[in-house]
């Protein structure tokens, strides 16, 4: 896990997500898994020729689901608003206890 | 602070620490798994790589892992990686774990492996309650070799070996390992989950977690059996698979808790401290003190001797320690020795027979095919040697009569009934010192000191020791009874 | 004095104790139950690991184990759990993983019997497992050798990463004679490349599997490079009474044993006989055969298994001298007379054909 990395953006979620093209394996798990579902698959296939999932940009909650369900250790990053993160254990146990409360299936 | 239109995001969620960054041990594409899209072996590894991070024992973890698809978990877990034999990683784990307490030794296996060609070695690491942690990935399968039908395969589920689907009548019913794992008394903790949804998935997060856990408390031996997907083998897409293992799977094999004795575990007890070096030699019981002392029995250096004898009777008449007693006294006497059993089930019941030389020259071969002297303690034993025994040696027989088609020109005979004389003396176990003591007197050349310091080496028993003492002296006046007698059965002829 | 009088079997474990054993993973079978036995007694008081395993299988991946935790360790079977043992044995040659073997060899094939035999030859000396590896064989014909072949196994199993064999008969094995053993006891050092569930060893792989072709054959040559090092430094053989024999005994184990007798009695009656005895049955003694086949005339091999040992005096004198062959199975070892029989025959037939070359 990539420690205090920090990334900016305009919108207000909770969370936000970022699938790495070249892991990603394309096995759909993840957009399954995401209860407001904002996870797609994308339309081209990646250079090693599987289409893959991306971030729909908006209304992730941060939950991490997608990240448990995904089979590629570093497919998915889930990235959470500092405040809440900061407030949390620090532990990324917390995301899975969440990912109970929300899981929709 | 609302003014603040920029809001600040940190990792939630991401790669484990206790992966590597890049698989650089694998050949190609070392920026993803070798495991196909949807597989449950990326996901257990992602489980059991956080629960690593969590508990912080990476530098301590030594995966091993099986064959099967997950044959190279060393491709991606940043811990000390050992690759085991189909089936055999508990038992390496078990060497591993005694060998380095101090570490964290998990053993991943699939279902085949486990199940099937390593039932033995998971059945007994867990009875042996070794404080491993077991990660039991049960896809129904054997999924590496090509999908053939496993232990855990469902009834009615196809496979290439179970083409017709399996059938209880051919090939059994699917193994429930955990059930039968948590029969033992030995384990701690014993669950199984499953991949088959996200709420699934996060109580595997959970045990998995707790099997590493109960392991670094020093608890002792815990296993979760993962029911996990393998869309390529079962021929569906990757959530399908997943359905398929809730909706599927999950009747045949329960999730559940079959063993928690985590709260009510005891510690395993730490090994004991190794000793000094210095200390190893006496703990080995060869210490100074331990080595038998030739003091005041030393033989002559020009004496010269050669002593080649055979001992037979029945197992328990105490024929082997007779040869002992000889060969350690010819040892303190400062000859060459050897002494050499008939071994094995001929010990419990039947005959027994040793072979004993000393002598004044190094011993070169210790099998005696030509005795100078045969102790015969029974019927059967001096049929079956007394033609061995070379012209002018001699034949120590216990029983009143010689067997007249045992008797023989140029071996002299001494038959005596000494179970009987020993019982006089107190014991009929005690023919066995008669008979050395007269075999001794026959040769001469032991000093007695050598004799007694032999008999307290090895007999421990101070009654025995006495009674054994009497015995040997009664078995040398018996002899010299025997020779002023003139009353030796043959007279000795004249050596070629 | 500084000897006892003890068993083979038993002067095995101690010796391995003073050079550094701490663990033994073993399966009773007679007629090398002592060692197990042994093992159990004096293991734990040397701080080290004693498990009786579920099965030779277990056992020998339990030493897999050991081993790639960096501790020295060895285990002892006969014939049929040596068979069983093969498996770990090819895997530890692959991963290349030190250990030390000693087979006390019983009757067979199947079960055999209990008895002493040397049946095993084939299967430990050749490499019972699957693949391109070889296993050092040591073959100790005295108790003090069973004590004194431990210790090397150790230093060689370290020196070259692989399992060493120590093969012995039940003979050997069972028989007591006196042993001295070195006074002080050795602590083997960890080496770098154990998994020892440290910081330092984290980064530190064990495994047999090499994925692509030109790794395995790389991999694969890299043992054969060890195996000639092996082959150029470690054979080792006795001679004895050989340096002017026409008639050469060859034999190893207890049937060393035996030929020394002979030996002693053929040159008794002026018989121009004498013994080699290979010590090192992997890599066999190759350069003593061919040093005293320029002045023997004929070899005899004698074994108590069908052959097995001839097919290497064959190859090793690679037709340089005839050779004469006898052996017995089953329990039996080949009696003094039988050999000396021979003996007598063959110096009568080189006897003959002198005269007939001077006639
Ligand atoms: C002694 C031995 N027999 C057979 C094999 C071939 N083999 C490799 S993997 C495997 C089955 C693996 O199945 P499983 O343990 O269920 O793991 P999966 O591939 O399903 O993850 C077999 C039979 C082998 N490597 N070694
Ligand atoms: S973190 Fe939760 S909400 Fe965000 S994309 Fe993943 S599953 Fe969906
Ligand atoms: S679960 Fe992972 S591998 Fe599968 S599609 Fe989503 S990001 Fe890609
Ligand atoms: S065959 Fe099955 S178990 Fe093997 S990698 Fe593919 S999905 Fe996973």
């Amino acid at each position: 896990m990539v420690k205090g990395e920090r990334i900016e953006t305009k919108k207000q979620d909770r969370g936000w997500l970022r699938i790495d093209g070249e892991e990603c394996k394309g096995c759909g798990l993840c957009i399954e898994a995401c209860p407001p579902k904002v996870i797609a698959m994308s339309e081209e296939l990646n250079h090693f020729g599987y289409r893959t999932a991306i971030f729909a940009g908006a209304g992730c909650t941060g939950c991490g689901v997608c990240f448990m369900v995904c089979p590629e250790p570093g497919a998915i990053t889930v990235f959470r608003a500092a405040v809440r993160h900061v407030e949390a254990s620090g532990h990324a146990n917390a995301g899975i206890e969440e990912a109970i409360s929300c899981a929709s299936n | 602070m609302p003014s603040e239109a920029v809001q600040e995001y940190t990792v939630a969620q991401g790669r484990a620490k206790s992966f590597y960054a890049r698989y650089a041990r694998k050949e190609e594409l070392q920026h993803q798994t070798h495991y196909c899209p949807g597989c449950g072996h990326g996901i257990i590894h992602k489980m059991l790589a956080r629960a690593i991070d969590e508990l912080d024992v990476q530098d301590r973890t030594i995966l091993i892992g099986p064959v099967g698809c997950s044959v190279f978990t060393y491709y991606y877990f940043d811990v000390g990686n050992v690759q085991a034999a189909h089936g055999r990683a508990p038992a390496v784990a078990t060497a591993m774990k005694r060998s380095r307490p101090g570490s964290i030794v998990i053993s991943y296996q699939g279902d085949g492996d486990l199940s099937a060609i390593g039932a033995a070695e998971i059945l007994h690491a867990a009875n042996r309650g070794e404080n491993i942690s077991v990660i039991f990935v049960n896809n129904a399968i054997y999924s590496m070799t090509g999908g053939q039908v496993a232990p855990t395969t469902l009834i009615g589920q196809k496979s290439t070996t179970t083409p017709e689907g399996r059938r209880a009548a051919n090939e059994g019913y699917p193994l429930h390992v955990s059930e039968l794992l948590a029969t033992l008394e030995a384990p701690v903790y014993i669950e199984r989950v499953g991949l088959g949804d996200n709420k699934q998935i996060a109580q595997a997060t959970r045990a998995i977690r707790r099997a590493v856990e109960d392991q670094a408390r020093g608890l002792g031996f815990s296993l979760v059996e993962v029911l996990a997907p393998c869309p390529t083998i079962w021929k569906m897409n990757p959530v399908d698979a997943q359905r398929w293992v809730r909706d599927v799977m999950e009747k045949t094999f329960p999730l559940g808790v079959f063993r928690d004795h985590t709260k009510e575990a005891a510690l395993r007890p730490a090994s004991q401290p190794a000793p000094a070096l210095d200390e190893i030699p006496r703990l080995l019981g060869l210490a100074e003190e331990d080595l038998p002392t030739g003091n005041g029995c030393m033989l002559a250096r020009e004496t010269n001797v050669d002593l080649q004898v055979r001992i037979a009777g029945f197992g328990g008449q105490g024929v082997l320690l007779l040869g002992e007693v000889l060969a350690e006294a010819g040892l303190v006497a400062g000859l060459e020795v050897s002494w050499l059993p008939s071994y094995g089930p001929e010990m419990r019941s039947g005959t027994s027979n040793c072979h004993v030389r000393l002598s004044s020259q190094p011993v070169d071969s210790p099998l005696v095919s030509v005795p100078s002297v045969l102790v015969a303690m029974n019927e059967p034993s001096l049929c079956k040697f007394d033609l061995t025994v070379r012209r002018g040696g001699w034949v120590i027989y216990n029983g009143d009569t010689f067997p007249g088609d045992c008797m023989r020109d140029g071996v002299h005979v001494l038959a005596l009934p000494f179970t009987r004389l020993a019982d006089e003396l107190g014991d009929p176990r005690a023919a066995n010192m008669v008979m050395l003591g007269a075999l001794l007197e026959i040769d001469g050349v032991l000093p007695q000191a050598s004799i007694d310091a032999a008999l307290h080496r090895l007999v421990k028993n101070p009654r025995w020791i006495e009674l054994d003492e009497r015995a040997l002296a009664r078995g040398r006046e018996l002899l010299k009874d025997a020779l002023r007698r003139g009353s030796l059965a043959k007279e000795p002829c004249a050596e070629a | 004095m500084r000897k006892q009088l003890m068993k083979g079997n038993e002067a095995i474990v101690k010796s391995a104790i003073l050079a550094g054993c701490r663990g033994f993973y073993g399966y009773p079978i007679t007629p090398a139950s002592e060692i197990t036995e042994a093992a159990a007694l004096y293991m734990p008081r040397a701080g080290g690991v004693f498990v009786q395993a579920e099965s030779e299988v277990a056992a020998i991946n339990m030493l897999y184990g050991a081993a790639a935790a960096g501790v020295r360790a060895m285990t002892a079977s006969s014939g049929p759990g040596i068979s069983l043992m093969q498996e770990g044995i090819s895997y530890m040659a692959g991963a290349e993983l030190p250990c030390v073997v000693a087979d006390i060899t019983r009757g067979g094939p199947g079960l055999g019997n209990i008895g002493s035999e040397q049946g095993d030859y084939h299967q430990v000396v050749k490499g019972g497992g699957h693949g391109n590896y070889r296993t050092i064989v040591l073959a100790p014909h005295s108790v003090q050798e069973m004590a004194d072949l431990t210790a090397l196994a150790f230093e060689l199993a370290d020196r070259y990463r692989n399992p060493v064999f120590v093969l012995a008969d039940g003979f050997v094995g069972q028989m007591m004679e006196p042993v001295e053993f070195p006074q002080r006891a050795i602590e083997a050092p960890m080496p770098a490349w154990a998994v020892a569930g440290t910081a330092a060893t984290r980064g530190n792989l064990i495994t047999s599997l090499h994925m692509g072709c030109d790794d395995l054959e790389a991999h694969v040559l890299a043992l054969e490079a060890k195996y000639k090092l092996a082959e150029q430094r470690e054979a080792c053989a006795e001679e004895w009474h050989a340096e002017d024999a026409e008639i050469v005994l060859v034999g190893y184990g207890i049937v060393g044993r035996i030929l020394k007798a002979v030996t002693a009695e053929a040159r008794a009656n002026g018989l121009p006989v004498g013994l080699l005895r290979p010590i090192t049955l992997y890599p066999f003694p190759i350069a003593h055969f061919q040093h005293l086949a320029s002045r023997a005339r004929v070899f005899v091999v004698v074994e108590m298994s069908n052959g097995q040992l001839l097919e290497d005096v064959r190859l090793a004198l690679n037709g340089a001298c005839p050779i004469e062959f006898f052996s017995r199975v089953g329990g039996n070892a080949p009696s003094h007379d039988e050999v000396l029989q021979l003996v007598r025959e063959q110096a009568l037939r080189l006897i003959g054909e002198e005269r007939m070359a001077h006639a």
